[in-house]
């Protein structure tokens, strides 16, 4: 017999000839937040919780995105960074890069280590939690890309902001490499003491456009 | 009164547990002589009462900000119960979505087949090391060892993993494998171990996380192959879920070409949106986080982004014969999060090491017995005061105190001598249901205070078997007389 039709014959023994009814899932829980889309107290909310992992957060008015991403990569990394250090998504929208800077291809991932700093959006930002999801697509990027780089900008824009996880899973497409960013990397690994910054990108700022 | 008639105790229906001789289920002494030994260990003590208030703390504020924590409890316990009881089916989906997308899906009867089926495929790909995210699942099988005794070099890359892995160490908690090492002692290790680890480095936490950022960037950059847990596994998509904090975690899933996953039968989820609960639930019992750092999710295999050859082993290992038993079988539901660790009065004293398995602390001590049978784990049902703490902060609920007790009455039923215990128990239950027995009885316990010398309780050198009571508790002094005897001379004199 294999492996396979050994683990499940097991586990139909284990549950029996008559199973035990199976109890119902109560979905009572919060399925939304409180404060109404792309409203203020929505947006502060994700402000304060973003903050609070010790990101940065820099708003702006839509149109002047390109200028707070160029503003965000002065707080990264000092003034007088070079664009050709900074790589984007290659879907970023064309007035939010900097200019001259480097467009993520299908160069060898760990490549992308050589640059100090990268740019990408995000499909949905949940303020509840200050958590940010990036999902592969073109504006978000490849994993490696918000991964190797020191520093990490990340735009979003007020209609992608939900209250609570349950809006923010709703919202995604779990056949696509998601990562969810809550923070810099971060460890708790020392005396339970929390130091920012381990082997993901020590500096996290958000551009929020609204 | 309604009486219920206990569930018989389980014969496990034949199926197996998880086998002896490999893995770290089993310690190689009973808890209460190892416990004994942690206890002297005032550094030790220290270093975990300080680790577990602060984590109990953070926990206590950040569940206390969610207005909805006990219907989101709640649902994590339902889901899960419904999980297994459907678990054959859920496991034949997920396996069908995930080789629909470009993954291979293994089955791993026990610890052994596991170890083997990952180091054919680690050596299948021709590399001589592998990096490695924190996982339970591959400590319980001691999958570092079997690599490492076929010369495959394995590095753990999570920060607390490492110092356990550096200073030869065994992992103490479920969440932070090095809680019973402070600042100074990591601080000697790395100094000790890291190759060309800067001579000035300090003691502080910042210093010394990115002396290890240091020592496994190049690592990460060359590695080609990438051994994974995984915390949850959803059915309907095939979506793989881990949950981490440093990065360490996207490295190993993101830059080599190949990725092995060992995943317990028992992680799987049957739906994408129950993440939804059990991504609310796990960081705030865990780190007292509103989320952890990072999550990363990814179904099968994406061209141009991650490694774009999957495996994925699903490991029995004793898993079977726990949902057989119709009590235990609720240990499974456990997420890992070690909330309940974090609250125990024995663990924090007595620390992980003590219950000699890589699940410590009170879900250890129903699940190591549970995954090896109750034989071989025999002391770790008893490792606990019952008093509840853990059942309050699980996050799905699960009700240890009464699978501990469980266990010790599977434990007791077991023995096929007859032991000082139950002799002296069956002598008392005799005695005590005959009045002038017990009269006499309670006339002659009072000689015990000829023992305590007027300290309130008897001294607990006392010879064996009574030892066995008194080693590990206190027997107080028996009084001068007894309750009854009192009321009659107070009742009789106040006529």
């Amino acid at each position: 017999m294999s492996a396979r039709e050994e683990v499940l014959g097991r586990i139909r023994t284990a549950l029996g000839a008559t199973r035990a009814a199976v109890p119902d899932v109560v979905r009572d829980y919060r399925q939304a937040g409180e404060h109404p889309a792309t409203g203020p107290e929505l947006l502060d909310l994700l402000v304060d919780r973003v903050e609070d992992y010790r990101a940065t957060v820099l708003r702006c008015a839509p149109a002047e995105v390109g200028a707070t991403v160029r503003a965000a990569l002065d707080q990264g990394l000092g003034a007088g960074w070079a664009a050709a250090d900074v790589v984007v998504a290659p879907g970023l929208p064309a007035d939010w890069r900097p200019e001259g800077c480097d467009v993520d291809d299908d160069r060898p991932p760990v490549q992308l280590a050589d640059r100090s700093a990268s740019v990408t959006a995000v499909a949905v930002a949940i303020a509840e939690t200050g958590t940010l999801v990036l999902d592969g697509s073109p504006d978000c990027g490849r994993r490696a890309l918000s991964l190797l780089p020191d520093c990490l900008v990340c735009v979003v824009t007020a209609d992608q902001v939900v209250g609570g996880v349950p809006e923010g899973i709703g919202r995604l497409d779990p056949l696509r490499p998601l990562t969810m960013v809550s923070g810099p990397s971060a460890t708790s690994d020392i005396e339970l003491q929390r130091v920012e910054g381990v082997h993901g990108p020590r500096t996290l700022l958000v551009v929020l456009a609204a | 009164m309604t009486a219920t008639v206990p569930p018989k105790a389980p014969t496990f229906l034949g199926l197996p547990t998880a086998p002896r001789g490999v893995g770290h289920l089993r310690g190689d002494q009973s808890f209460p002589d190892a416990a004994r030994t942690a206890l002297r260990d005032g550094q030790l003590r220290a270093n975990l009462g300080h680790a577990t208030t602060t984590i109990r703390n953070k926990r206590a504020k950040v569940v206390g900000e969610v207005a909805d924590w006990e219907q989101l409890r709640a649902a994590g316990k339902a889901l899960k119960a419904a999980t297994m009881a459907h678990l054959d089916e859920h496991l034949e989906e997920l396996e069908r979505q995930v080789t629909a997308r470009g993954g291979t899906v293994h089955w791993a009867r026990d610890a052994n087949e596991a170890n083997e089926i990952v180091t054919r495929l680690v050596q299948a790909t021709g590399t001589g090391e592998v990096v490695k995210v924190k996982s339970m699942a591959t400590q319980e099988i001691a999958l570092n060892e079997a690599l490492e005794a076929v010369g495959i070099e394995v590095f753990e890359t999570d920060l607390a993993e490492l110092i356990v892995q550096l200073g030869e160490d065994k992992p103490s908690h479920i969440l932070v494998p090095a809680i019973h090492k402070n600042r100074a002692e990591i601080r000697e290790i790395f100094a000790r171990t890291i190759p060309g680890v800067d001579p000035g480095l300090t003691d502080e936490p910042r210093q010394l996380a990115m002396a290890a950022r240091k020592h496994l960037r190049e690592r990460f950059l060359r590695a080609r192959v990438a051994i994974s847990g995984a915390n949850f596994g959803v059915a309907e998509t095939g979506t793989l879920t881990v949950v981490e904090s440093e990065g360490n975690g996207r490295m190993c899933l993101t830059l080599p070409e190949t990725l092995i996953t060992v995943m317990g039968i028992e992680k799987v989820v049957p739906t994408w949106r129950d993440l939804e609960v059990f991504l609310q639930l796990l960081p705030r019992s865990s780190t007292g986080e509103r989320m952890n750092p990072y999550t990363s999710t990814w179904a099968g295999v994406t061209p141009g982004d991650g490694p774009q050859e999957f495996h994925l082993v699903l490991l029995d290992n004793g898993r079977t014969a726990v949902l057989a038993d119709e009590v235990g079988r609720e240990a499974l539901h456990c997420i890992r999060c070690s909330a309940c660790l974090n609250v125990c009065p024995v663990y924090e004293r007595a620390g992980g090491h003590a219950y000699g398995s890589v699940y410590p602390g009170p879900i250890g001590a129903i699940l190591s017995p549970l995954l090896t049978g109750v034989e071989d784990n025999a002391s770790l049902p008893y490792a606990s005061s019952l008093c509840g703490a853990c059942y309050e902060v699980c996050p799905v609920a699960i009700d240890i105190p009464s699978i501990l007790v469980h266990l010790r009455a599977e434990h007791v039923e077991a023995q096929e001598k007859t032991t000082a215990e139950a002799v002296a128990f069956r002598a008392l239950a005799k005695v005590m249901s005959n009045p002038r027995l017990w009269h006499l009885a309670q006339r002659a316990s009072r000689l015990g205070r000829l023992l305590s010398r007027g300290r309130p309780t008897l001294p607990n050198a006392l010879p064996p078997p009574i030892s066995g009571w008194t080693r590990s508790r206190d027997l107080p002094t028996p009084p001068t007389s007894t309750f009854v005897e009192q009321w009659t001379r107070e009742h009789r004199s106040a006529k």
